[in-house]
């Protein structure tokens, strides 16, 4: 088996994704080499060959890749893909934009988001927001592969001292250009890494008032996320949104503040190792996942919280 | 322009899904059905660019048996002009089904296919990006924002950091989220029009395309339930559990 994993990055740093999916590597086994492709990234190259255990780091350093645009990644992973017999690469916005993409024009299928390797050809993946979980075992000559960061350890990022080998790609598609990227308001703590999150609902009633969770995120070094309906009603941006269509995320904590509970955000949320939920609704389902359920009014219960911490 | 939005027959997103004693699947018997929530958004901004001016004609199309017409009429009388209905009995994969939406472009010859960014049934979240491939055409996936602008488009696609503004060339395979519209509910006279608007069905055998699965489920299971936890009533118990039981802050 030879494995080749797509290094997600921002020129500066690569994305703590890409650990995860080198280990979902290690566990289908064999030779793992990386792809990084960007603008002037050599830097992020370097530290990709100090991860523990790659063979070789593949370096494609053009302007043509310096936003990551999907039509003129998904052709140098075509082209790198020959070679090998998995692709990987995290299942963030990042991967799950290009890599169907390059599946395609491989005539290959995609296996999303995998949680587990079964063996080399037979992968666990979630369908139905998590309510079902499929085995599935592919025929295909390469295995095209997204995977579920938190159902991963992330892999060394020191120890390792793979070559690096520059390569080119197919030229500009001409397809597309990027514009902008609007800078996330969100950037106290990485919600994907934090160890604790709180998350508030449509419950919280306003913007103004996700300044009481960011309060007593402040205390316990947490991150703040968001349902869809939180995010819907404009209470907060979309990249603090969890569930089936937003992160996925499985800190160590989580506090679901005003949240009912709905099937799309537990998808997001469930495997987190403490639920907590505070909720004035006995009823609401949130309940039926929280290892603590505390039934009360949110707007007395926060700041009482914080007081507490 | 004519649109082409791709639409998928799933489990209503209100419905637990129950997996089959057997193992084989997920039961659907009975279960109440609904057009994929991401493609009656993508079908709702087609419909605005037609009521723009933008886009003259609207096709629905889908690919499934069963009552995958009823999804198709459902999207006729949110205001589709006609629809295609390619039949088969099988479950196709999405790089299957993103063939065989070729071969209808390739037929229809659309300026901009739209599709929602995931189907809420097997979470794949590819057939866009597959279609936009096989076509070799632009993809903006997971937008919140379109504008057509002749030649190009300006989306906006809500990515893990925010949101980030592309331009991509026409014609352009689109996938849509939920923040991108609201769509339309349906009134009655609307439901009794779309009974007589036409719909093409397609046998999928007669397209000649190697539809083959290349996956094979092998098992599908219920995922272990997490154990049921304590209410308490108080934040200092709430907090002195968390301390001192949990032993997470």
């Amino acid at each position: 088996m030879t494995n080749l994993v797509i290094v997600e990055h921002d020129h500066n740093e690569i994305a703590a994704a890409t650990l995860n999916a080198i280990t979902a590597a290690q566990q289908i086994g064999g030779d793992i080499d990386l792809l990084v492709a960007g603008e002037n990234c050599a830097g992020v190259a370097e530290a990709a060959a100090k991860i523990a255990g790659i063979a070789t780091v593949k370096l494609a350093d053009d302007t043509i890749f310096a936003h990551h645009l999907a039509e003129n990644l998904a052709s140098l992973i075509v082209e790198a893909a020959g070679s090998y017999s998995h692709v990987l690469v995290a299942a963030t916005t990042y991967g799950k934009n290009v890599m169907p993409r390059a599946a395609a024009l491989l005539d290959k299928a995609q296996i999303s988001e995998i949680v587990e390797v079964k063996s080399a050809d037979t992968f666990v993946r979630p369908i139905y927001a998590g309510n079902a979980l499929a085995t599935v075992q592919s025929s295909d000559s390469i295995k095209m592969i997204t995977v579920r960061t938190i159902s991963f350890e992330a892999a060394a990022a020191e120890g390792g001292s793979a070559s690096i080998e520059s390569i080119s790609g197919d030229g500009d598609s001409g397809l597309s250009t990027w514009v902008s990227q609007a800078v996330s308001s969100n950037d106290q703590i990485d919600l994907t890494t934090a160890r604790i999150v709180i998350s508030g609902g449509r419950g919280m009633q306003s913007s103004d008032n996700f300044s009481m969770l960011q309060a007593v995120a402040d205390k316990l070094g947490a991150a703040v996320g968001a349902s869809r309906a939180a995010v819907d009603s404009g209470f907060v941006p979309n990249e603090y949104q969890v569930g089936q269509t937003g992160k996925v995320i499985a800190p160590d904590l989580y506090i679901a503040v005003g949240i009912s509970g709905a099937i799309q955000h537990l998808a997001g949320m469930k495997e987190s190792k403490v639920i907590v939920a505070i909720n004035n609704d006995s009823d609401a389902p949130i309940f039926q996942v929280a290892d603590y359920g505390l039934v009360a009014d949110l707007f007395e219960a926060i700041p009482e919280l914080e007081a507490a911490l | 322009m004519k649109i082409l939005v791709c639409v998928k027959r799933v489990l209503d997103p209100q419905v637990k899904a129950r997996v089959k004693a057997d193992g084989s699947g997920v039961d659907l018997a009975n279960a109440k059905m609904t057009m994929n929530p991401f493609d009656e958004n993508a079908l709702e901004e087609a419909l605005r660019l037609r009521e723009a001016g933008t886009a003259e004609e609207i096709i629905v199309v889908s690919i499934g048996g069963g009552k995958t017409e009823e999804t198709l009429r459902h999207g006729l009388a949110m205001g589709a002009d006609r629809a295609i209905y390619v039949v088969t009995d099988e479950v196709l994969e999405p790089l299957a089904i993103a063939k065989v939406l070729k071969a209808i472009v390739d037929r229809e010859a659309p300026g901009l296919v739209l599709a929602g960014k995931q189907a809420i049934d097997d979470d794949s979240n590819q057939t866009a990006q597959m279609l936009s491939a096989l076509l070799g055409w632009s993809q903006s996936t997971f937008i919140s924002d379109l504008k057509i602008e002749g030649e190009s488009a300006t989306t906006i696609r809500e990515v893990d950091a925010g949101l980030e503004t592309i331009r991509v060339k026409m014609p352009t395979v689109v996938s849509v989220d939920l923040r991108l519209n609201e769509p339309r509910t349906l009134n009655l006279p609307d439901v009794m029009k779309a009974k007589r608007k036409p719909m093409d069905k397609i046998e999928l055998d007669s397209l000649g395309l190697d539809t083959a699965n290349r996956l094979t489920t092998l098992e599908v299971i219920e995922p272990e339930g997490r154990a049921a936890g304590v209410i308490v009533n108080s934040v200092a118990e709430l907090v002195d559990k968390l301390r001192n039981e949990a032993k997470v802050i």
